[in-house]
């Protein structure tokens, strides 16, 4: 991403869930502001906070940043979690580690990472076991 | 179908939102996983479930969803409802259980807001 972006920081908790969704509910509506289609404001929405709620569950939480230039939108998703073992299962419908105290509180369908897929032009998954995992989710506006 | 039909149909009270009743609602969702209403839902539909924390509103508020039905007759924690008024989200409370809500309100003739689970992606 070139100097002229805007950039937007979010520290994403990870020791509290209650706050876990809050950067994507500020990322929507800074987009607004800015004047970004509704419907690919919704795909955005939609992945970071799929996204942003994993770093809480899964990660202890993480940093996430927004870039925006006349033609991108890149979303990154960066945590020092335990990183995923097989990214291939992880990115399939219904794969979840997530244990049961979570699927309580309305998450580890296994639904997440494959939202993420479907609502970006393009995401790349880097992550290594026992060093984190970074994510960017990329919108061609052009 | 408006807010206030649903509301009436499902007997249930207005916890915030009462200003917003006659918005239209075109269809709705079931479910107590947040990832599969994100994965499936359609514009303008009201979401039914028996979760209660704000992650529910927030997860209304990325699909430009603006009405939420907690079934059951549970009573949202502290804080929930709040931040639904604060973000325009209409919440509902019905002493149904989840089944007989949905039933009645896809016999009233809202349609789902999920989109059918496409068994073409199996293939
Ligand atoms: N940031 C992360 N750090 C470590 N593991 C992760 C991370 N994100 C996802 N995973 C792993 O990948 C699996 C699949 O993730 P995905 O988001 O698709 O499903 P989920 O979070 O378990 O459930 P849902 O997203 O439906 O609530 C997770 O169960 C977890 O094992
Ligand atoms: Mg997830």
């Amino acid at each position: 991403m070139n100097s002229e972006a805007l950039h937007y920081h979010f520290d994403v908790d990870g020791a509290s869930f209650a706050n876990a969704g809050r950067a994507s509910v500020e990322t929507k509506k800074l987009l607004r502001q800015i004047g970004v289609s509704p419907d690919v404001i919704r795909r955005i929405s939609v992945a970071m906070y799929e996204g942003e709620i994993n770093m809480v569950i899964h990660a202890h939480g993480g940093d996430a940043d927004v870039y925006i230039t006349e033609d991108t939108i890149l979303i990154t998703l960066k945590d020092v979690g335990p990183g995923i073992r097989n990214v291939e299962d992880a990115m399939k419908e219904g794969f979840s580690t997530a244990p049961e105290n979570i699927r309580a509180l309305g998450f580890g369908a296994g639904m997440g990472l494959p939202n993420m897929k479907r609502y970006s032009d393009d995401m790349h998954i880097d992550t290594k076991v026992g060093v984190g995992t970074s994510i960017e989710l990329w919108y061609h506006l052009k | 179908m408006k807010i206030s039909e649903v509301a009436e149909i499902l007997n249930a009270v207005v916890l915030t939102g009462g200003d917003k009743l006659d918005y239209d609602i075109e269809s709705a969702c079931g479910s107590d996983m947040m990832s599969d209403v994100l994965a499936y839902v359609k514009d303008q539909g009201v979401l039914l479930t028996g979760l209660m924390n704000v992650q529910v509103i927030r997860t209304l508020l990325m699909m430009d969803m603006n009405c939420v039905v907690f079934v059951r007759g549970k009573i949202p924690a502290e804080g929930i409802v709040e931040f639904a008024e604060e973000n325009g989200v209409v919440v509902l409370q019905t002493k149904l259980p989840m089944f007989e809500a949905c039933g009645r309100l896809y016999a009233a003739g809202l349609g789902h807001a999920c989109e059918e689970m496409a068994v073409a992606d199996e293939q």
